[in-house]
């Protein structure tokens, strides 16, 4: 069953126009999404990172439903929190016994494959019933382009610049949704804002599903990544299109491709339009575009792999 | 029913958790308030308790779980020590300033390097501007006592601050002493129902909780936090009032023993006070002017009423348990010369610092510091202000 564009225009939104992010930014994109994909009631926990510092400048807000930032570390407990007591007061009748509410946990890739890691990993464990979405956007982005472990491999950030002795970022980006399939949890998936239907599903699918579910959506950066605003969307299909991030699901441990490309395009048609990379385009540096190749080459075998063994 | 039980601190803790039965408990195992998590767990898998028990992976999770929980609506504990508490710093403040009544139980133990599992107040003294309440106790008795209160308290409508109830690690945590547990009912008509403000689970209304603040609001908004704990002094003594009224047993911010005519004076947290309030009766024996304080509340510290109990003295020693590495002398020391400082007549003030890592403190130890306070209080003079008790120098 398709949603429509048109039914999801009709629904109120829960993260408002006030807000203070880039042009261009996916934050609003993927979470203006997100939220519509359930009709119950939402409290978001929101760790430290451009989502929560854009969108609560005091006496401001740009949060049309409850809403709770602690710190950086720590949305995932946080989250459980607010989780574990509705549970509590339901068993002690405090609450209705039918009453619903979903429970969104929130984070950058700063605050959830690196400083979050553990409080996300401690919370998947324990089988809290929340739904955890990381945007990714590669970078410590509130902090002006710091790399994270979210970076990819011969990105330039701040703290891993390209210079005359340096390709960029050596290390290749941490496969942090696999970390969480291997949390065994019965829902996980990666998406990307320029397919709005197919992260609506995986949404109302992380909503639905009873226990944790983690969405890793893959997040548009002007500021950092250095592109022309204007062509973001573009862009976002051309990491899918490159298979540099690829939309899939593992549901109950099957693994499923939701987008395979025709005609998978060269890793380059990614890489070329944002500034962050442009230092690789350097002759000196062909030899860091053949491994960011092979890397993906690899990666997406590996994932057709598992799809295939799942059966899907 | 009420009933005489031999408990150990952690024991008392955990009778208190079963008796207020909170609405969920996050807490992380650490030595030596390990036993009040294993405890409530067993409760739970009894079904003693209907509170949601949460085992985080660390304690900074459990201070997070604690605050997502107190956010979202209903009464919230946990326990902890040492690395485990300084483990949720961060978290110590921000449940401060979001008003958050959550309670801590922290069996007090010594902070690394080195490594040591032993009772002293390294830990929560390190934690005394973090905006929580904090109260001190004596035996296991006080342990369990304060531990209810501090329900109360915290959750009062004009003070919405946390509170830790500290008692020390193994000294108190693990020695079986008698103690009055009260009737379980006696106990939860005590504590009452809490309706925190703001919610997070009453979904028919809409409200940010923990905003950003820029220069414009920052300061104002920690100012409001910082009245809070100001209004708390008012119902810390009618808690402990009431509680007297209920259970028997009153409190105050602190207890004084014999210091009636005292001309010396010992200040003096916790356990160690029991075996003070030993030294003070034989030197009063041999007819000895002395008397001993022992604060109970340190956050907020009751400055003007410790200050009254002590001015008439002619010499006061302030024994801390926790060291401040180049400051004016201990936590508890610079709190009581400060109270001090506006009285033309006031003691002269000497600080010991004693049982770091859990060293032992003994009726001699106070004995001595008493002959040091006389040579002062005779001859006007301080040789030195701050010194060691029972320290291999």
């Amino acid at each position: 069953m398709a949603v429509k564009l048109k039914d999801l225009a009709q629904m109120e939104d829960k993260l408002v126009a006030g807000h203070g992010m880039c042009l261009g930014c996916g934050i609003p994109l993927i979470f203006k999404m997100i939220l519509r994909a359930t009709e119950d009631p939402i409290v978001v926990a929101n760790a430290t990172g451009c989502l929560e510092v854009c969108t609560t400048i005091f006496p401001r807000t740009a949060w049309n439903c409850m809403w709770v930032h602690s710190a950086f570390e720590n949305a995932a407990a946080t989250a459980a929190g607010v989780e574990a007591m509705f549970k509590a007061l339901k068993n002690k009748g405090k609450i209705p016994a039918d009453k619903k509410i979903k429970f969104l946990a929130v984070g950058g890739d700063g605050g959830t494959y690196d400083i979050g890691i553990q409080s996300l990993s401690g919370a998947m464990e324990r089988g809290h019933d929340i739904v955890y979405v990381c945007y990714d956007n590669n970078v410590y982005a509130n902090t002006g382009g710091q790399r994270s472990s979210a970076t990819p491999l011969g990105a330039s950030a701040t703290t891993s610049p390209a210079g005359s002795k340096s390709p960029g970022k050596v290390q290749k980006k941490k496969d942090l949704t696999k970390i969480l399939v291997a949390h065994n949890i019965p829902y996980v998936a990666q998406a990307s804002p320029h397919r709005w239907q197919d992260l609506y599903n995986k949404a109302k699918k992380a909503f639905e599903v009873e226990g944790p579910a983690f969405l890793n959506v893959l997040c548009l950066c002007p500021t950092e990544w250095k592109y022309d605003e204007s062509q973001g969307i573009k862009l976002a299909q051309l990491a899918a299109d490159t298979c540099a991030w690829p939309l899939y699901e593992v549901e109950n441990g099957k693994y499923k491709i939701n987008y395979k490309p025709k005609e998978k395009k060269p890793v380059l048609e990614w890489l070329k339009p944002q500034g962050r990379f442009r230092h690789l385009f350097k002759e000196e540096n062909a030899w860091m575009l053949e491994a960011i190749q092979k890397e993906v080459d690899r990666d997406w075998e590996d994932l057709n792999k598992l799809a295939e063994i799942s059966g899907a | 029913m009420k009933a005489t039980k031999i408990l150990n601190g952690n024991q008392t803790i955990a009778e208190a958790v079963r008796q207020i039965d909170p609405d969920v408990i996050a807490a992380y195992p650490i030595t030596p308030s390990t036993a009040i998590v294993e405890i409530i767990a067993s409760f739970r898998a009894d079904g003693l308790i209907t509170g949601e028990f949460v085992c985080p992976e660390s304690e900074h999770s459990a201070m997070s779980v604690c605050i997502g929980a107190a956010s979202a609506g209903g009464r919230v504990m946990t326990a902890t020590c040492s690395q485990g508490l300084a483990l949720m710093w961060e978290m110590l403040y921000i449940a401060a300033g979001l008003r958050l009544p959550i309670v801590a139980a922290i069996a007090n133990r010594a902070l690394s390097a080195p490594i040591n599992i032993h009772g002293d107040h390294s830990d929560t003294m390190g934690a005394r501007d973090s905006g929580w309440i904090q109260i001190y106790s004596e035996d296991s008795q006080e342990a369990y006592d304060n531990f209810i209160q501090a329900f109360r308290i915290g959750e009062h409508p004009d003070v919405l601050t946390p509170v830790m109830v500290g008692f020390d690690g193994f000294i108190i945590s693990h020695s079986a002493e008698v103690v009055q547990v009260e009737d379980d009912a006696a106990v939860k008509r005590f504590i009452g129902d809490f309706k925190p403000p703001y919610p997070l689970l009453d979904t028919n209304r809409k409200f940010t909780v923990g905003p950003i603040d820029f220069t414009d609001y920052y300061f104002e908004h920690k100012r409001n936090q910082i009245e809070g704990i100001e209004n708390s002094p008012r119902v810390i003594e009618e808690v402990g009032k009431e509680f007297g009224r209920t259970f028997g047993r009153t409190y105050g911010f602190f207890e004084e023993y014999r210091t009636d005519d005292a001309e010396i004076g010992i200040v003096v947290m916790s356990s160690a006070a029991g075996t003070g309030k030993d030294a003070v009766d034989e030197l009063r024996a041999e007819g000895k002017k002395i008397g001993l304080l022992k604060p109970r509340v340190f956050r907020p510290f009751p400055y003007r009423q410790i200050a009254e109990a002590l001015k008439k003295m002619k010499a006061v020693a302030v024994l801390d348990r926790s060291s401040s590495p180049g400051a004016f002398g201990a936590p508890l020391f610079t709190e009581v010369r400060s109270a001090l400082y506006d009285y033309e007549k006031r003691p002269k003030l000497v600080n010991y610092v004693y049982g770091l890592g859990g060293r032992d403190i003994k009726v001699e130890h106070f004995k001595e510091v008493a002959g040091k306070l006389e040579k002062i209080a005779t001859t006007g003079k301080v040789d030195e202000m701050l010194g060691y008790l029972n320290l291999r120098e």
